[in-house]
């Protein structure tokens, strides 16, 4: 017999508007499989079984009641933790917000509910949002579960991993620069980077504001869809949010690319790149070339410069928006003489080193007399950036790349090299730099069985294209491996 | 000795006087309980965001019209960072470059004495909450504990930045009290200084007089009222003054006005001042004035104190009451309903300096006192008809203030009304000589004097009541009449 854990969000749907299963039952399988692996894994911070159990429950009662028109009534989904959720704790895995249970939810955990999905619980990842490994967590690192040797990627690992080993059927997660694609790829799921301004950000625990999205991760790419279309939409409590309306984003899934202009982009598909993973990345190339795409190189020459922006533009955004956390209203306080020792002491016992160094790095290049030659001119890159992609889109639909130069890799490896960990969001940094949409795919297995990621690139409000062709991708890959943690060996044993 | 010139610049922080806050849904009502006018936005909890109130817009712009500002047509909001308890967010999100509003003016007048301040910018901030410290020194260091109320964190604040136009106390009071009265004819705060809903904030510097270059400036907080301000300005010039002429130099630094001891005392010096490290606000979008906005602002531009002061001028008020009448809408409505009902301006004027004078004695108003214009026009007719002396007349407005009714009721209810009907007023005057044959004697032999004690005579006899003019007229009429 199928394990419910198993199953996709559509067809997860289809079986309980059918009868075939409860809401409670599908929740009871996931909570299974989290029971199963979390030992090994660590993808959660909190697991909310009392409040997951009473929205199954309420779900039955709508599902019984004949309500069709939500696909995510029922259906288990994993948050990340620095999305705010009423009345459960939420940390950003710091230590500085150990055991703030907000007064409120933010605007896409409101749209889950209202959608009738039932939130198992809440995942891991770097504090703050910060790394590339979800190994930054003031509440221990979390695994990956291909292989629990290495990292599940970061900062959206949790939420990446849970789905991964089907402890929930879907998850969301969070990328500034590329924090929910690069777990994704990491752990043969499909994880997008909506464009900035679909979804609000009302709610979400400001790392960079600027470069800050809400996403989904799915199994599948239609399963990322369904997540991401309950709840993108604009949002009257954040500025930034999209006032238009809301691109078919499941609109095409079958349409094919024929005639599609694709560019596979030279500058991050060369150097830096793991040869497997840029041979896996050709392959998927010419599956689409074979399907009616007409495919071209692109250059993008200001990407170059794109890792050093980023990492003085979120930096610097991130100092300020984490000077809220001072020990006067909320979370962590550790007294001192007077206040300025309180909230001295407060954040040097409160962060980990690498929001520390974010903050450091960030105070640095705003400060009077640094300002023009760091934030200044990281604005000036992004502007260039941003003309590249432009300049592109004059010539091709869409872009492609790989998602992450490597497939996971082994826990430990990048912890004590803050550049080399840097490294790991350089083919998806440029997105957030220009703002527009990006996905990564699963497309196929490196030698030691680990995941290979595939990017697609769209222009600002290009989801339907965007999703249109990583169905493309995901029909010519066939990937169908599941992560060794959620095989039935494991899961049976 | 040098001869030294004050260069003098005034910030002045203004609250709006909005539904909500400025970032947040919160109400602007500072009768709360403290911490209770809060939300996760204007607490700055986690994954709070802000979105720009568009009535604090409007307000700022009409501010900035009324200055005659250049409206932008596209402004940014930064954040502008530094560390206090009382800064939900520890940063302060407002403007830097791109302000809502540039280049205005003021025109002032100390004694007769006109000038132009011209305004530097307008801007627009969000306030902080409010910190209560307890223990003896009233100050956050040496305090036994802090109490914060955020009630006030996040309700609109303007800023208006002045040029380093003035050049002396009393044009820095002239400034600070046309800039009160503006705001509050746009009807955007109520700019209450002893309240804090408007506050200012003076930057003074000395030179020689006639030099070019200016001196090291500081910069004066916690000033309360007008009189503050004035008074705070002429100690910072003369302690500038006392400091230079003994050989030392300025420090830049930022002082504390102390209202008990009329002094200002140094907070911290620049070496101690922050760098804010502005940077653009991610949060918000950039804000787009378009020309019908601005348009629309101008349209509604009311009537401003300096149109006031042309109109009331027009219509025969003195300077005086000018002022009064460019300060209370409540009096210029009453000025205007009684001039406009054909009353007597100057004679209106002075029974409103009465007026001011009762609303003040019984803390009223005009409206609770039912004292109308028509009042007015009906005392003025009786004062013109000499059924009333000037006198009489302000016994009477103060029975109308009081209550009891029309000057008319009020005049015959007090017995005041003026006997003017000579037939009546001959037969007092016949008596008044026939009792004083002596008196005419002298009179008739050319010493004028006895007149007056014949006059006073009759108004005895008539209680007062006789019209001076009337039995002045016939006692001389008589008395020199064979």
């Amino acid at each position: 017999m199928t394990d419910l854990a198993d199953l996709t969000i559509l067809e997860a749907g289809g079986g309980l508007r059918a009868g075939d299963f409860s809401a409670v039952d599908l929740l009871a399988a996931n909570l299974r499989r989290a029971a199963v692996t979390e030992a090994h894994l660590h993808a959660f911070l909190v697991i909310d079984r009392d409040g997951a159990t009473r929205a199954a429950e309420e779900a039955d009662a709508a599902l019984a009641a004949g309500d069709e028109d939500r696909p995510l009534l029922g259906i288990p989904v994993a948050l990340k933790d620095n999305m705010v959720t009423r009345g459960v704790e939420t940390t950003a895995s710091s230590q500085i917000l150990a055991g703030w249970k907000p007064p409120y939810d933010g605007t896409a955990v409101a749209r889950l509910r209202e959608a009738g999905a039932v939130i198992v619980g809440k995942t891991n990842l770097d504090e703050f949002a910060m790394g590339s490994s979800t190994e930054n967590s003031a509440y221990g690192p979390t695994r990956n579960p291909w292989d629990t040797d290495t990292v599940p990627g970061g900062s959206s690992g949790g939420s990446a991993a849970a789905v991964a080993a089907g402890s929930a059927m879907g998850g969301f997660g969070s990328d500034t620069g590329g924090s929910i694609r690069q777990p994704a790829s990491l752990t043969g799921t499909v994880g997008v980077k909506p464009t900035y301004g679909l979804v609000s950000r009302y709610g979400l625990i400001a790392f960079a504001s600027s470069l800050d999205q809400i996403g989904p991760i799915g199994r599948t790419v239609a399963d990322a869809a369904t997540l991401l279309e309950a709840v993108a939409g604009w949002d009257p409590l954040d500025a930034t949010s999209y006032p238009g309306e809301v691109p078919a984003i499941s609109g095409s899934l079958d349409a094919g690319v024929d005639g599609l202009r694709i560019g596979i982009v030279t500058e991050l598909s060369s150097e830096g790149i793991d040869p497997q993973v840029l041979g896996a990345t050709t392959a998927v190339v010419d599956r689409l070339s074979d399907a009616g795409a007409e495919v071209t190189e692109v250059s993008l020459p200001s990407t170059e410069y794109a890792l050093s922006a980023y990492y003085l533009i979120a930096p610097a955004e991130c100092s300020a928006n984490l000077a809220r956390f001072d020990g006067v209203r909320y979370g962590l306080r550790v007294d001192g003489d007077n206040v300025e020792e309180m909230m001295a002491k407060t954040r040097g016992a409160g962060f980990g080193p690498e929001v520390i160094r974010r903050i450091l790095l960030g105070t640095y290049a705003l400060s009077a007399g640094y300002y023009d030659a760091f934030y200044g001119q990281a604005q000036r890159v992004r502007t260039l950036v941003r003309q590249d992609f432009a300049t592109a889109y004059e010539n091709v639909d869409l872009l492609v790349s790989p998602t992450s130069p490597t497939t996971a890799f082994p826990v430990g490896a990048r912890t004590t090299d803050p550049i080399a960990m840097y490294y790991s969001d350089v083919c998806t940094i440029p997105s957030n730099l220009s703002g527009d949409p990006a996905m990564s795919i699963p497309v196929g297995l490196d030698d030691a069985g680990l995941p290979i990621g595939f990017q697609v690139m769209a222009p600002a409000l290009g989801e339907e294209l965007m999703f249109r062709v990583a169905a493309e991708v995901e029909r010519g890959a066939g990937f169908t491996d599941r992560a060794s943690l959620a095989t039935s060996e494991v899961v049976d044993a | 000795m040098t001869t030294w010139e004050p260069v003098i610049g005034i910030e002045t922080h203004v609250e709006l006087a909005t539904r909500s806050k400025m970032f947040c849904g919160c109400p602007v009502d500072f009768g709360d309980q403290p911490n209770t006018a809060v939300c996760p936005v204007c607490l700055a909890l986690p994954g709070a965001l802000p979105v720009a109130n568009e009535e604090a817009i409007e307000g700022i712009l009409s501010i900035g019209d009324a200055l005659n500002c250049t409206l932008s047509e596209t402004s940014l909001f930064y954040r502008k960072n530094y560390f206090y308890p009382d800064l939900p967010k520890n940063y302060q999100i407002s403007q830097y470059t791109f302000p809502l509003c540039v280049d205005g003016n003021i025109d002032i007048d100390v004694d007769g004495d006109p000038s132009t301040i011209g305004i530097t910018r307008v801007h627009m901030e969000e306030d902080t909450g409010k910190s209560l410290h307890q223990g003896d020194t009233g100050r956050i260091h040496g305090a036994d504990a802090t109490l914060l109320d955020f009630n006030r964190a996040g309700v609109p604040l303007v800023e208006v930045v002045s040029e380093p136009d003035i050049r002396s106390a009393e044009q820095a009071r002239a400034y600070g009290a046309e800039l009160q009265r503006i705001v509050r004819v746009l009807g955007v705060s109520d700019a209450k200084l002893e309240e804090g809903s408007m506050r200012f904030d003076a930057n003074v510097s000395i030179k020689p007089a006639g030099s070019e270059t200016l001196g090291t400036r500081t910069e004066t907080k916690n000033v309360n009222s007008l009189r503050s301000l004035q008074r705070a300005i002429d100690f910072e010039i003369a302690r500038q003054i006392e400091v230079l002429d003994g050989g030392g130099t300025v420090d830049q630094e930022t002082r504390h006005w102390n209202e008990g001891t009329g002094v200002t005392t140094s907070m911290r010096s620049k070496e101690e001042s922050e760098d804010y490290r502005y940077f653009q606000e991610p949060d918000l979008l950039p804000l787009h004035i378009d020309s019908e906005w601005r348009e629309a602002v101008r349209a509604r531009r009311p009537e401003l104190p300096a149109d006031k002061r042309l109109r009331f001028h027009g219509l025969g008020a003195d300077t005086a009451t000018t002022a009064l009448l460019v300060d209370s809408a409540d009096l210029a409505a009453l000025y205007e309903g009684a001039v406009g009902g054909g009353a007597d301006p100057r004679t209106v004027g002075n029974w409103l300096t009465e007026v001011v004078a009762f609303l003040r004695r019984n803390e009223t108003t005009v409206d609770a006192t039912g004292l109308g214009a028509s009042d007015l026009v009906e005392l003025d007719a009786m004062t013109a008809g000499a059924s009333l002396s000037a006198t009489a007349a302000k016994e009477v407005l103060g029975g109308v203030l009081a209550g009891e009714g029309t000057p008319q009721v009020v005049a015959e209810a007090r017995d005041l009304l003026q006997i003017s009907d000579a037939t009546e007023i001959e037969g007092v005057v016949d008596a008044v000589l026939a009792d004083n044959a002596d008196a005419i004697d002298k009179i008739r032999s050319g010493d004028m004097k006895p007149i007056g004690y014949l006059v006073g005579q009759v108004m005895q006899a008539t209680g007062g009541k006789a019209d001076p003019k009337i039995v002045q007229e016939l006692v001389r009429a008589k008395a020199l009449a064979d």
